[in-house]
């Protein structure tokens, strides 16, 4: 065990897998001589060289297309997109083309494709440049998709997600990129499963990125009145271990769920649903939701944090449906 | 610093038909009739509702599929259009299986999951059909980046229409092909129409390889309808692709003698062009020329013309026969 920080833990991944495979390989926005924009891909160039750490030119559609048509080819490329809105320039090779090649070839390829999409709110980047755009991805079949909250799920998700020979979008999310945890180098995080990151009975919370972090704090507010919550971090969103949280339900009887965005079309909402169709004798009151406002993601620091979900929003919000 | 070359390259010689042997020749004629009337068997099948959804046929533009592909070599890959029939068969698609995919059988290609606009045969090499125009340049990109990375001589072809040049993925392929000398050969299909609009209302330059030009492209403009034209042009590309020296840009002049899609009966041509460019049809056209230069005798190409016929009969017969997809199959091959 190590202990790493986020942005580290995803660059010991890559480090990891291209050291491993031969067939892996780098390539995105100034990833390469740069060291990426917030210096995740730091170190791999000087040690992977410029054949598989590349850098490319502002060309998304090029970036995603060539990752696929080389890993239909036998290689496993992990493509950068630097930020995540920037998905919406190359939406049709990930909506259209890459989760559907091999459904509509009858299974003629695969296709190990992952691509890092940096992802989030709360650093003042403004509208363009801090959404959590998962949810744009989630109607697709074909993809899967990761959204790591700690630097060992980074670590073990994009090891797995490397190796995976489907398609995956791998969600790191930048308000995270500076957080500390221990790592262990020899633990692969498999996809598709939750994490239960604290046990409680009092409510089941169900939370991503940084609103998993946000929620750790005040799950320990609320344990200092008394009220233990179980929290649950999904880790994958697609597929979605709905077991976890179903047998969650079993002990506490409550679900809240917390999303960075504004709680329309997404996982969460989807989670609600499949809870209440197919548990609802589990549940002994409403689902609660807390979500972003529903506009989009202002600049000035008073404004973007009104936006966030806050933690006495979800302290006040287990409290109202344990309490009530 | 970038290398500059001429956008019109003086370094593609015209056709060097003797190159090409008397064998190879009667096979691309065999095959350009094999499209040709697999093509025709397409258009009636539709018409007889035998066929869902739409269509897009390739009558007319033989002589690119078949000039381009029969210049490659095994481990070469393609993609291609939802005009693709032409291209996948091209690289040596078979014919029942190929019938079998548009008429949605167990036993297409594709299992019966892609359909007409989405042929592949990744066997032989057809990488795929893509039905979002632009969207297959890149990945052709890509997997002539695997070529180059994997150490092969590997090239990628890509075909594509003039109306293709308008779109974003066909810039920015071109680019970073450019950029890390990829070998690619952009083959750009220009017949003149952009679904139903002609090229003049859309595109601001008669001359697509000046699009080229902007990426220090090798390109050359041949006659796409003269398969030893388009065969040169494709086997210096690949050449140069071969030896390192990165993508090239062929304009293959063609026409489209059909619409668009199925339901488009194209009455937006001006009169008299549709027969202008039946009279160079390039069948025809090869015809005459394996004639006029005695490489064929009238007889010979009648008995590969009666060949193709039979073959592509007998496989449409064949896959009609075929069952249908087990209806659970649907749920097979979303993931690996």
């Amino acid at each position: 065990m190590t202990e790493l920080t986020y942005r580290d833990a995803i660059n010991a991944a890559l480090y990891d897998e291209l050291d491993s495979d031969p067939a892996v390989f780098l390539l995105g926005e100034d990833i390469a001589a740069a060291g990426g924009v917030f210096k995740v891909t730091e170190g791999l160039f000087e040690r992977f060289g410029p054949l598989r750490v590349r850098d490319t030119p502002i060309s998304e559609q090029a970036i995603v297309g060539a990752a696929l048509g080389a890993a239909v080819t036998g290689m496993r490329p992990v493509a950068e997109i630097m930020f995540a809105d920037f998905a919406g320039v190359c939406f049709d090779q990930i909506a259209n083309q890459m989760p559907k090649y091999r459904y509509m070839t009858g299974g003629q390829v695969s296709v190990p494709v992952t691509l890092r999409l940096v992802n989030g709110a709360s650093g003042g980047f403004g509208a363009q440049h801090s959404q959590a755009v998962e949810n744009w991805f989630l109607g697709i079949p074909g993809l899967k998709v990761c959204t790591p909250s700690t630097p060992a799920d980074c670590y073990g998700l994009l090891r797995s997600a490397i190796r995976d020979d489907n398609p995956v979008l791998f969600f790191e999310h930048k308000g995270l990129y500076a957080l500390t945890g221990e790592v262990d180098r020899a633990a692969t995080v498999p996809l598709g499963r939750a994490d239960v990151v604290r046990a409680g009975d009092a409510a089941t919370v169900v939370a991503t990125q940084a609103m998993r972090i946000l929620a750790q704090t005040a799950a320990n507010e609320l344990a200092g009145q008394g009220i233990e919550v179980e929290l649950i971090d999904p880790r994958s969103l697609a597929p979605f271990d709905f077991d976890t949280v179903s047998q969650s339900l079993t002990k506490t009887n409550y679900l809240v769920v917390i999303e960075e965005g504004p709680g329309r079309a997404s996982w969460a909402t989807t989670l609600i649903t499949r809870m209440v169709q197919d548990h609802f004798e589990l549940l002994d009151g409403p689902p609660a939701l807390i979500s972003t406002d529903d506009i989009p993601i202002p600049y000035a620091a008073v404004l973007e944090s009104a936006w966030l979900p806050s933690v006495s929003e979800i302290v006040t919000a287990v409290r109202q449906l344990v309490l009530s | 610093m970038v290398p500059q070359r001429r956008s019109e390259s003086p370094t593609l010689e015209p056709s060097a038909e003797s190159q090409v042997s008397t064998d190879a020749q009667l096979a691309m004629l065999e095959r350009m009739h094999e499209i040709r009337a697999f093509e025709d068997e397409i258009q009636r099948m539709f018409a007889q509702g035998q066929v869902r959804g739409t269509t897009h046929l390739y009558q007319g533009q033989e002589a690119v599929a078949v000039g381009t592909c029969h210049a490659l070599r095994p481990g070469d890959t393609m993609t291609c259009t939802y005009r693709g029939h032409g291209a996948v068969l091209a690289m040596g698609a078979p014919l029942d299986r190929s019938f079998a995919e548009i008429l949605g059988k167990a036993a297409g290609l594709c299992k019966g999951k892609g359909g007409s606009m989405h042929l592949t045969d990744v066997g032989v090499g057809a990488l795929g059909s893509f039905a979002i125009v632009g969207a297959h340049l890149p990945i052709s990109v890509g997997a002539a980046l695997s070529a180059q990375m994997r150490d092969t001589d590997e090239v990628a072809v890509t075909f594509f229409g003039d109306g293709s040049t308008n779109i974003g993925a066909f810039h920015e392929a071109m680019n970073l092909a450019a950029i890390w000398k990829l070998p690619v050969l952009f083959v750009c299909e220009n017949n003149l129409y952009g679904e139903y609009s002609p090229i003049a209302a859309t595109t601001p330059v008669s001359e697509l390889t000046a699009r080229a030009g902007s990426y220090a492209m090798r390109s050359v403009r041949v006659d796409g309808n003269d398969v030893l034209a388009v065969h040169s042009a494709a086997a210096d590309a690949a050449a140069q692709a071969r030896a390192g020296n990165g993508p090239t840009f062929i304009e293959a002049m063609t026409y489209r003698v059909v619409g668009h899609s199925r339901s488009d009966p194209a009455k937006y041509r001006p009169a008299g062009e549709l027969e202008e460019w039946q009279a160079k049809d390039p069948l025809l056209l090869f015809e005459r020329h394996l004639e006029a230069s005695q490489t064929a005798t009238t007889a010979e190409i009648a008995a590969v013309r009666e060949r193709a016929a039979a073959a592509v009969a007998d496989a449409a017969a064949r896959a009609k026969q075929w069952p249908d997809p087990a209806v659970e199959s649907r749920f097979e091959d979303v993931y690996a």
